[in-house]
């Protein structure tokens, strides 16, 4: 950003000088500006965190606040990562973010490519695409344990309609096998259209010279699909996968009013299983340090991503 | 140009219309479905195979305001006809209302919450946008950096410590410890979003007035703000949606003053189970809003959920 001459004589003038002539400084006034956002930030955000770094050192129990918190070192740690229910929702977690991701991409895609053939009414049905992604997780996935209810459900009917099996046979939510595909399925439902619109501008911003350069040395249609379509996205698309992976990974709302977890802990994703041990079991300290594996996790990969992201963006 | 070979055919977007036309279709069905439960009677609501025609009634919805108790033919008698639409209703059932649900305490708390934060977080937001646009903050990209990383933190994770902290200062389940929490939340957002607007408004406006003898405040009021004004009201749009969503916060920290619809909206039930029609039109009142703004704000769309990154 070039200095603009007000900003440069401000720098130059004495502050007295320039209080007088100008009322606040523009330095005063962008302290002014910034420091609220700052200290609300950091009496919100930051202190919490230390907190919470602080606490999972300890073996603290909020329901019991007359116990002294003993500090217990890095135990908590190490129970964490030996402890196999742990690793069983980190696996649930995973395949939750592959598979929504997965499909998310290949539909959102999809549905972008076939937007931007710009038929007559695309305007009308992006919009109504997009409304699902809009509304409360909470309340429609509250809303999708009813449409997956056996026999009476409209999933279950639609899918007994169409494959013929008997729409009280299966249980999406009740059934181990299936559950995990249940959360995928609302995943899906709710974000396609995140990736979707995201796409779309990639592929908009794609100059339609290109492809004519690309026409006139006779390329063929595929190969101009992958050899420009693709890669010029590819940088949108990254974007895209980056929210999903980041917001899926603290995935709460949605999957606790649809599963609750269950059955069994089939779909116990780690935020999930984190407010079990934090507010149901009431393990403060040991659930403070589960909070900062998962901080840690989603800052560390976040950080490797967005460096891969920034070397395909320089291409 | 009439002739482009970048042109797609005729066919093509037919078969492209269709197709998109399809899943835009089959993916409002879900919400199709909660505004037509709203209208069922219960009996409809559960019915096999499911009733898409089905006779109106406004069943959902009363329950959804009132609590009622079943009583018996002398008691209903003993009370005289039944005054009201409503009162008839619920008469017709055999039932009597006893009084208000909390439905419309829960609705206004995400009213007064979701404004609140949301008049907090672009006031903040607006400042803090347009002091990192303009001005030379030292370390600029790391409080940037910083202001967007808060995002990343699962809410779970805050929510132990801020837990205890608002159990200390007497902020659990009221309204102001929501404000803020929510504001918090969404300054992040606010802050990228509005930097983005205000990045694009020239700075020879603001060079032109402060030459004209304005100071550099009365410039910020008089030129930045009314130029920023779509930009501030589409943040404001998103901010409110966001907190209006929110719902693992408010989960953990109200239970009752200060409990928003999303945590309520899945506890109301009936006898047996979810009165899936009182909940369907919970639902619908608490969603067609923001189905309403999010049509609204197609423009800005995609810029708001990207934290303007993706600009179009």
């Amino acid at each position: 950003m070039s200095i603009s001459p007000i900003e440069r004589a401000a720098a130059t003038t004495p502050p007295g000088v320039a209080r007088r002539v100008k009322g606040l400084s523009d330095r005063a006034l962008a302290w002014i500006f910034v420091a609220p956002t700052i200290l609300l930030l950091l009496a919100i955000n930051i202190f919490p965190l230390i907190w919470t770094i602080r606490l999972s050192f300890t073996d603290y129990r909020v329901n019991r606040p007359n116990r002294e918190a003993e500090f217990i070192g890095l135990r908590n740690y190490e129970r964490i990562l030996t402890d196999g229910d742990i690793w069983i929702s980190m696996q649930a977690t995973a395949h939750f973010l592959f598979w929504t991701i997965f499909f998310q991409v290949v539909i959102g895609f999809a549905l972008a490519y076939l937007i931007n053939k710009k038929f007559r009414g695309n305007d009308l049905w992006t919009t109504i695409i997009v409304l699902p992604m809009m509304l409360s997780p909470a309340v429609v996935g509250n809303f999708w344990t009813f449409l997956y209810q056996p026999q009476i459900g409209l999933f279950n009917y639609v899918v007994g309609f169409l494959t013929g099996a008997d729409p009280s046979s299966f249980s999406m939510i009740g059934e181990v096998a299936l559950a995990p595909w249940a959360i995928v399925i609302v995943d899906t439902w709710m974000w396609t259209p995140f990736v979707m619109l995201i796409c779309l501008a990639g592929l908009r911003s794609i100059p339609d010279s290109i492809y004519e350069a690309a026409e006139c040395d006779r390329a063929s249609k595929w190969r101009q699909f992958w050899t420009i379509t693709i890669p010029l996205v590819l940088p949108f698309l990254m974007l895209a996968v980056l929210f999903r992976g980041i917001e899926n990974f603290k995935m709460f709302d949605l999957v606790v009013q649809l599963t609750g977890g269950g059955p069994g802990a089939t779909t116990e994703l780690t935020s999930i299983n984190l407010k079990r041990e934090a507010f149901e079991k009431w393990r403060t300290g040991y659930a403070s340090a589960y909070a900062v594996i998962l901080f840690v996790t989603v800052f560390g990969l976040a950080s490797i991503y967005v460096k891969a992201l920034n070397k395909v963006k320089e291409r | 140009m009439s002739f482009s070979v970048t042109e797609p055919s005729g066919r093509q977007k037919l078969f492209a219309g269709f197709l998109v036309a399809f899943y835009a279709l089959v993916t409002i069905m879900p919400l199709a479905w909660i505004i037509a439960t709203g209208f069922k009677s219960p009996a409809d609501a559960i019915a096999y195979p499911p009733k898409v025609v089905f006779e109106p009634t406004l069943e959902g919805y009363v329950n959804l305001f009132t609590t009622r108790t079943r009583a018996s033919d002398e008691a209903l008698q003993e009370r005289g006809a039944p005054e009201t639409w409503y009162q008839r209703i619920v008469r017709d059932k055999g039932m009597m209302i006893v009084g208000p649900s909390r439905y419309g305490e829960r609705f206004m708390n995400s009213v007064i919450i979701g404004f609140g934060s949301t008049f907090l977080t672009v006031f903040l937001g607006t400042i803090a946008a347009y002091a990192f646009s303009r001005f030379k903050v030292p370390l600029k990209d790391d409080l940037l950096f910083f202001i967007l990383s808060t995002r990343m933190m699962p809410p779970i994770a805050v929510a132990i410590p801020i837990f205890l902290m608002y159990r200390q200062l007497g902020l659990n389940d009221t309204h102001l410890g929501m404000i803020l929490l929510y504001t918090a939340v969404n300054l992040s957002l606010s802050v990228w979003l509005l930097k983005g607007f205000i990045d694009e408004i020239p700075v020879e406006y603001e060079e032109a007035a402060l030459i004209d003898g304005y100071t550099r405040f009365q410039a910020f009021c008089k030129v930045v703000l009314p130029q920023a004004a779509t930009g501030i009201a589409s943040t404001a749009i998103f901010c409110l949606i966001f907190a209006w969503n929110e719902y693992a916060f408010a989960v953990l920290l109200t239970s009752g003053t200060a409990q928003t619809a999303p945590p309520f909206i899945p506890t109301i039930i009936g006898v047996g189970g979810q009165d899936w029609p009182a909940v369907a039109a919970g639902a619908t009142l608490f969603l067609v809003p923001v189905m309403v703004f999010t049509i609204l704000l197609r423009k800005h769309l995609l810029r708001g959920i990207t934290f303007g990154a993706v600009r179009k």
